[in-house]
């Protein structure tokens, strides 16, 4: 500890937005000009802040700006954000795939990034060429991935598949070959981006602790980047906050996670459902998914009125088995519930082709103050699960209200949810 | 690695990543270092190709025959281009084989970056890997193609001994091999780095590759009175010419050959080389963020 591992000073990136076309050129040619002539770049332009949600005319946006931090070695920095926080672009310039734009990274140590599981996996080679064709882009030599092979493939679980071309292999086995070689690399410095959200849960849990290893027993740096708080809080010694490019904290992984989760104002920062945004299944196609409470639509809401979710979609072809599927869960990832829209069902539901609407109602005086996230996904019974991957999320903000509006308690010590028991209070004696 | 000058006093960076390097810094040592990983890029694109293939690595030596075939039939028996004392199919095996290490060399170079996006968009490597990787591919395939118009040889040799004149000038294959390798991935990495922008030039590429076919003396050899003069001395400038030439003229004996003409093609093979290696390396860098 105390030994800086990385130096990161007043790293910036720049994007080019919209298309690339024959403008380039004339552009090329300008550009090419100001410099000849010592003059800076006259499409630079400085200053235009990488926000989203509004469409600005800057034809350039910046994914990072004037980002500095240090990582000590031994450290394992988590990295949290909202999507287009410049996460990912800070992990690709220090994976060395892109550069920077302006600034300076130092590194005292070789780095590994695994920015996607399986990178360079062909379905033709077997799982033992895979291993090796994997290991060697990921940075590791003939000899180092012939020491490790065994411990590989065991770790993996493959033994009796390894010399079947991969294609053959579920999706499951393949992911869990693939993180096996990662976890077995040695580089000083690690940097995982959102892996971790392949595999089943055990199988998570096993990389998790894979990681927690690495960095104790190992003395290796890692960064690690998830949406995930409850891997973050398992993991990280600290965690960075990034917002639209910039850092906003660098902190103890708990007051670090609670400045995050407090800086996402909720009435500004509206999520609302935007159809364009996901990929559309074969099968279904949602149209819109409206959280309200008292017919409003809101995202912020009170705990002690109904909360209803209602999702319309259009089912496109007649669908056996069918099944849409609410799951709730807190603002660090962990499940609370999970419900089907026909529990009642064993197999799921046949559904014609048609509009649908489903609405799930939670009931009042059950959350807590506090964030929430709700996912609507859908799958069809023993096949498949429908696009988008993953589901849809929504963030909806409780505030105390009713009964619970005095605050006897802190959030963090009323728990995951209020129960609505009914208490039943009598005099007894005197 | 890199010198800086603003390193801090008690610390041994071991790279420091910054947004302008310079032309010049082509990361060769690195390439030597990984050159396992280029390896196993020439074992997947095998695998990728020949699996699951029930004739396999087999298909190398039909398509230079079927070819060959078909060159008879259209250029020899219609065209009625002479090849020479030398029989039909023995000269086209001989430019073919020639030809298509370039050409299979430059088609797959100049596609590098499109084919590669995902892969070069995850992971940190030496982008050079990739090309040196598929001159290495595409010599295997040159190395097949090769024993078969060593066996077609043979036989005609054992047949008409007097006809062809194998000489010692076959020493010189591996630089002709070293030419046409540094054409293709030269050239092909020039036309990869300049589609990353200009995307136009990928429909150029295939069939401005069987254009140049035409211009180099692959169907017809240069040494035949058949060729007028004035076009003769027209297509001897095209640099690839030469190889082609000595290539025939070392195993068939038949064909134009000058150590002049060598050494000019070998001009060209440097100067297109470095300008490939310079700017792929230099479009590598920004790659990324333009795709």
């Amino acid at each position: 500890m105390g030994n800086t591992i990385i130096e990161v000073t007043n790293l910036s990136k720049q994007y080019q937005l919209g298309q690339i076309n024959s403008q380039t050129l004339s552009r090329d040619v300008n550009r090419w000009w100001a410099r000849v002539q010592g003059k800076p770049d006259p499409y630079a332009r400085i200053g235009a802040i990488n926000d989203r949600t509004k469409k600005g005319n800057d034809e350039f946006v910046w994914a990072l700006q004037n980002v500095n931090f240090n990582v000590q070695q031994g450290e394992v920095l988590g990295i949290i954000g909202r999507n287009g926080a410049g996460k990912s672009t800070l992990l690709k310039i220090l994976s060395k795939v892109t550069k920077p734009t302006t600034g300076t990274i130092k590194i005292g140590g070789r780095i590994a990034s695994l920015l996607e599981v399986g990178t360079g996996f062909h379905p033709e080679m077997t799982g033992r060429e895979n291993v090796f064709m994997n290991g060697a882009i990921l940075g590791m030599n003939k000899f180092e991935i012939e020491r490790k092979f065994d411990e590989i493939v065991a770790f993996a679980g493959v033994e009796k598949y390894i010399d079947t071309p991969v294609k053959r292999y579920s999706s499951g086995m393949y992911v869990r070959l693939a993180f096996a070689v990662a976890a077995h690399l040695e580089p000083d410095i690690l940097i995982v981006d959102e892996v971790l959200a392949v595999g089943d849960a055990e199988f998570q849990k096993k990389c998790l602790g894979r990681m927690k290893d690495v960095s104790l027993n190992h003395g290796r740096t890692v960064l690690f980047v998830s949406h995930n708080m409850a891997a973050i809080k398992s993991l990280c010694d600290k965690v960075m906050v990034m917002e639209k490019g910039t850092v906003l904290t660098v902190n103890e992984t708990q007051a670090a996670i609670t400045h995050y989760l407090n800086s996402q104002n909720f009435t500004q920062n509206t999520q609302l459902f935007n159809r364009n945004q996901y990929e559309v299944d074969a099968v279904i196609a949602y149209n819109n998914i409206e959280i309200s409470q008292q017919d409003r639509a809101l995202t912020e809401f009170a705990n002690d009125a109904p909360i209803r979710v209602s999702v319309q979609y259009t089912i496109k072809e007649k669908v056996l088995g069918f099944r849409l599927i609410f799951i709730l869960q807190d603002a660090y990832d962990n499940l609370i519930s999970q419900t089907f829209f026909d529990e009642e069902n064993d197999i799921g539901t046949n559904l014609d082709a048609g509009t649908y609407e489903t609405s799930f109602v939670i009931p009042p005086n059950l959350l807590i103050e506090g964030i929430y996230k709700i996912n609507i996904t859908s799958g069809i019974h023993n096949v498949r699960m429908c696009l988008p991957k993953g589901g849809i999320t929504l963030d909806i903000f409780i505030i105390e209200s009713g009964i619970y509006k005095r605050k006897r308690f802190k959030p963090e010590n009323r728990g995951l949810l209020t129960l609505p028991l009914a208490v039943i209070n009598q005099y007894q004696h005197a | 690695m890199h010198s800086s000058t603003n390193i801090p006093n008690n610390h041994q960076w071991l790279e420091v990543l910054q947004p302008h390097q310079s032309l010049f810094d082509v990361p060769l040592s690195e390439v030597w270092r990984k050159r396992y990983l280029m390896l196993m890029f020439v074992k997947r694109d095998f695998a990728a190709n020949y699996k699951q293939t029930i004739l396999g690595p087999l298909w190398f030596f039909i398509q230079p025959l079927l070819t060959s075939i078909t060159f008879f039939l259209i250029f020899n028996k219609v065209g009625g281009i002479s090849t020479g004392k030398v029989p039909q199919i023995l000269f086209y095996l001989a430019g073919l084989s020639c030809w298509n290490y370039f050409a299979e060399t430059i088609n797959r170079t100049s596609t590098v970056f499109k084919d590669n996006a995902n892969l070069f968009g995850k992971v940190y490597f030496p982008r050079l890997i990739i090309p040196l990787s598929i001159v290495l591919s595409n010599l295997l395939r040159f190395g097949i193609q090769f024993f078969l118009f060593l066996i077609v040889l043979l036989y005609y040799w054992w047949q008409q001994p007097l006809v062809i004149q194998p000489n010692a000038y076959m020493l010189l294959t591996p630089y002709l091999l070293m030419l046409m390798a540094g054409f293709g991935i030269g050239l092909g990495m020039i036309i990869s780095s300049l589609t990353t922008k200009y995307r136009d030039l990928v429909f150029l590429v295939s069939f401005g590759v069987q254009l140049l076919m035409y211009a180099t003396p692959v169907i017809y050899s240069l040494s035949l009175p058949t060729i007028p003069t004035s076009y003769r001395t027209v297509l001897w400038y095209n640099p690839l010419a030469p190889i082609l030439e000595t290539f025939r003229f070392a195993y068939l004996g038949q064909g134009m050959f000058s150590w002049a003409m060598l050494l000019y093609s070998s001009c060209w093979m440097v100067v297109l080389l470095t300008v490939g290696i310079l700017i792929f390396n230099k479009v590598e860098k920004r790659f990324m963020d333009t795709i």
